[in-house]
């Protein structure tokens, strides 16, 4: 048994998190979070220049062909880095959606410019609020001739202001045979994109309406919905680990106001009720983390767990950045809840992380479904 | 990243299995599957007899203290090869729980601090269970504060004489010896005032009184020491270093890393899956389902992390702290389970009577027993402090009582 990441994938994540440590500093951050830009376009390019956005891509494509297990690892870094990317979206999403069922044509297209940071891609899918459902699925899809055109409207599209394409969900007009993806140009006719308002400034997000917009088929007919959830089984392992990213720098960033914040003539770290929400914030990262490292092992051997293991990687990393994200501001007290202090930017991610792919109960479903059947078999 | 055993490991395992097989006391399997946390009581004959054979009878086939050398008693084993044979050993693994303070903690501090000759006398009849030794640690007024202890040894030309008393200590009514951390200078600051020293329980001087404990039973004894003689031979580290040798069979709990503490959840998903509550399986309820989540995922990443400290050992390194969280979470986590299991029952969540109960009334036993898993072997509070400090580096505690010689710490009484 090796239950870690190996010295060179540990190395792979030493020389990310320098390469953050520079270019995606509080300073970069901010500039996505206060200004008119939806993401660091640089930062962007950068990640693909050295190779880090095509890490489960194939060379064939582009990418490193290097696996999930290094996937992981750079993941984490840039959610420890809440860095303003469309990581989640274009690489945890998009790629693998291609990845799994795209055409050789549709992955030639856009899997090279992926990898190199140069295209976003995103899925759409939710319609309304609630949780997603087959039945929840609105948007319909007409053939003519060689072509498909949808009708319908996606809110809070993750990048959906700035992708070039989108994975989108629908179903025949008229049918009722299942749901069916679609990849979708947004850049093209029909397709009106309009920013809104989310939790997070930094992930900028659109609602997309669709007016008989021009789409290619993504993968068979009316097997959509089984395709988003093995989909969803890979994404979910990625952005745990986005999370734990988070919720590891939330907790050092409590740790370290702790023990240079005084009051009452000492640092308040040494307080047992300050000592106590921390040693509580490392618990719960540190179950996470034991728990992502299941759902990576699960991912990168292609197991028969991972709808298990992705599940409990999920649930996982999601209370624990929430917790330790709530918690940092509490640290931090009345400092951490002004603009000015970094503690919201983790608030903001761990919320909106929380509820992307799927909200907690969700996920819990999917988990208790999981183990249920394990227990039969 | 890898699950799967090497082949050295798959063949380790394979005759792991079929020693079991060939070995284990089957006739206890279905009882002891069914048995609640903590010892297990058997029905079916004496819990601590049924024990002493199960290990004499692994010690015989060479599979007892695995990790231990075979001078010793053990089998020079890797971790990875004690883990395997944990999870092969299973239920029967119950059987051993009369032994686990002897080997896991005393066993590792006589091989640390005794001499050849103590250790070639001592450690092998702990390994097969013929002797079973306890742990004389805490008293009434030292507990998460150990090192304000107040059992005095005193010393008398080539001996030491003990008076004072403690208290938790499990197995003493049936232990063959122990290790006895005592104060020997009290004009010191109280950590540098303290010696430890091995014991036979049987020695005069010794009275030994069971504590009728919340759940009825009685694991748990006082120890009243007077006028206890002990050679001075058998005195573990040197004079006033007792705090460090105490240190060492403390570290000792971190590296016993079995197969993660229970936490109650796979009898709480056979109950939840098995269940109807009027209104269907339990576990179709949302209510429960999201309950159950939050359980399975600390049970798991307690499981994993066990696992990440594994590895470690494995290549040769000293696991990292993370381990320290073990107990932490499966105590509350225990009361939590068997709170929400009650709760599930109804009314009939009160009976804990055998007669009238499935499943024996687990749950209430659990319930009963679980409060006593958040203090023992270090309090919820006592672990939360280990890592804000050790792991996190916040600031130790202030302390009143910092630098202050022993006998002028303040009490309640002066």
């Amino acid at each position: 048994m090796e239950f870690d990441f190996s010295a060179e994938q540990k190395q792979l994540k030493e020389q990310v998190r320098r390469f953050l440590a520079d270019r995606c500093d509080r300073t970069a951050v901010r500039r996505i979070l206060d200004g008119p830009e939806p993401y660091d376009k640089a930062l962007w390019k950068g990640l693909g220049d050295l190779g880090y956005l095509g890490a489960t891509i194939p060379e064939a494509y582009g990418g490193l062909g290097a696996g999930y297990l290094e996937a992981c690892v750079i993941a984490e870094e840039l959610g420890r880095a809440v860095a303003p990317v469309p990581f989640s979206s274009s690489i945890a999403l998009a790629a693998e959606f291609l990845m799994l069922a795209g055409s050789d044509a549709q992955k030639a297209r856009w899997l090279p410019k992926l990898a190199a940071g140069e295209a976003v891609g995103t899925l759409a899918l939710a319609e309304g609020t609630g949780r997603v459902t087959p039945a929840s699925i609105g948007a319909t899809a007409v053939r003519h001739g060689e072509t498909v055109r949808i009708t319908g409207t996606k809110t809070a599209v993750a990048d959906g202001d700035v992708a070039d394409f989108a994975i989108v969900g629908a179903v025949e007009a008229g049918g009722g045979r299942g749901l069916s993806l679609y990849l979708v140009e947004l850049g093209g006719a029909g397709v009106v994109r309009t920013p809104v308002v989310t939790v997070d400034p930094t992930r900028s997000h659109a609602q997309l309406r669709f007016d008989d917009a021009v789409a290619e088929p993504l993968g068979p007919a009316h097997e959509g919905w089984g395709l988003v959830q093995r989909v969803y089984d890979r994404a979910a392992v990625l952005i745990a680990f986005e999370q734990l990213g988070g919720a590891d720098r939330a907790l050092e960033m409590g740790r370290d106001y702790a023990l240079e914040r005084f009051a009452f003539g000492r640092p308040i770290g040494s307080l047992q009720a300050i000592k106590h929400m921390l040693a509580d914030m490392y618990v719960s990262a540190t179950l996470a983390r034991s728990n992502c490292y299941y759902g990576a092992w699960a991912l990168s051997t292609g197991s028969a767990e991972l709808p298990d293991a992705a599940a409990t990687a999920r649930v996982s990393a999601t209370q624990a950045f929430q917790h330790c994200a709530r918690n940092n501001i509490q640290v931090h007290g009345g400092m951490g809840f002004t603009w000015e202090f970094d503690c919201h930017l983790y608030y903001r991610r761990s919320n909106l992380l929380a509820v992307s792919i799927g909200a907690l109960s969700t996920w819990e479903d999917r988990l208790i479904e999981c183990l249920r059947a394990r227990r039969a078999a | 990243m890898n699950f799967d055993d090497t082949p050295q490991e798959a063949k380790f395992r394979a005759e792991a299995r079929a020693w079991i097989d060939a070995n284990a006391p089957k006739e206890l399997r279905a009882e002891l599957e069914l048995a609640g946390f903590g010892q297990p009581a058997l029905r079916s004959g004496d819990v601590l007899a049924a024990g002493k054979a199960w290990q004499k009878r692994k010690k015989d086939g060479g599979w007892a203290c695995l990790h231990w050398p075979k001078e010793y008693g053990g089998r020079g084993a890797t971790p990875i090869e004690r883990v395997i044979w944990q999870q092969e050993e299973g239920v029967y693994a119950k059987l051993s729980s009369p032994f686990l303070i002897g080997q896991g903690m005393c066993g590792p501090t006589m091989m640390a601090f005794a001499s050849e000759v103590h250790k070639l006398r001592h450690l092998p009849p702990l390994a097969s269970g013929e002797e079973v030794w306890c742990q004389l640690f805490s008293e009434p007024v030292a507990g998460s504060d150990l090192a304000g202890l107040r059992t005095r040894a005193e010393k008398d030309g080539d001996h030491w004489v003990v008076n004072g008393q403690k208290i938790w200590t499990s197995g003493a009514h049936y232990s063959d010896f122990g290790i006895l951390l005592t104060r020997t200078d009290p004009n010191v600051p109280k950590h540098d005032g303290l010696t430890m020293f091995f014991i036979d329980m049987k020695s005069p001087g010794i009275e030994i009184r069971p504590i009728k404990q919340v759940n009825g039973a009685s694991g748990f004894n006082e120890v009243y020491f007077t006028d206890l003689r002990i050679p001075d031979d058998k005195r573990l580290g040197a004079v006033g270093q007792g705090w460090k040798v105490s240190l060492t069979t403390l570290m000792n709990e971190r590296l016993s890393i079995g197969a993660g503490m229970p936490t109650g959840f796979p009898e709480l998903l056979d109950l939840c899956c098995t269940f109807d509550t009027g209104n269907g399986l339990a576990i179709d309820d949302p209510g429960v389902r999201s309950k159950l989540a939050t359980w399975a995922v600390r049970t798991s990443g307690l499981r994993y992390t066990a696992y990440r400290s594994i590895s470690a050992l494995s290549k040769g390194e000293i696991p990292g702290p993370e381990n320290s969280i073990g107990k932490l979470v499966a105590g509350s986590t225990l009361q939590e389970i068997a709170m929400f299991a009650l709760d599930l029952q109804g009314q009939a969540g009160v009976l804990m009577d055998p007669a009238l109960v499935e499943a024996s009334g687990r749950f209430q036993a659990m319930l009963m027993r679980s409060p006593a898993t958040r203090i023992e072997g270090g309090t919820d509070e006592i672990l939360r402090n280990i890592i804000a400090e050790r792991v996190l580096g916040l600031p130790a505690d202030m302390r009143a009582d910092r630098g202050m010689p022993y006998n002028q710490i303040p009490t309640r009484t002066k």
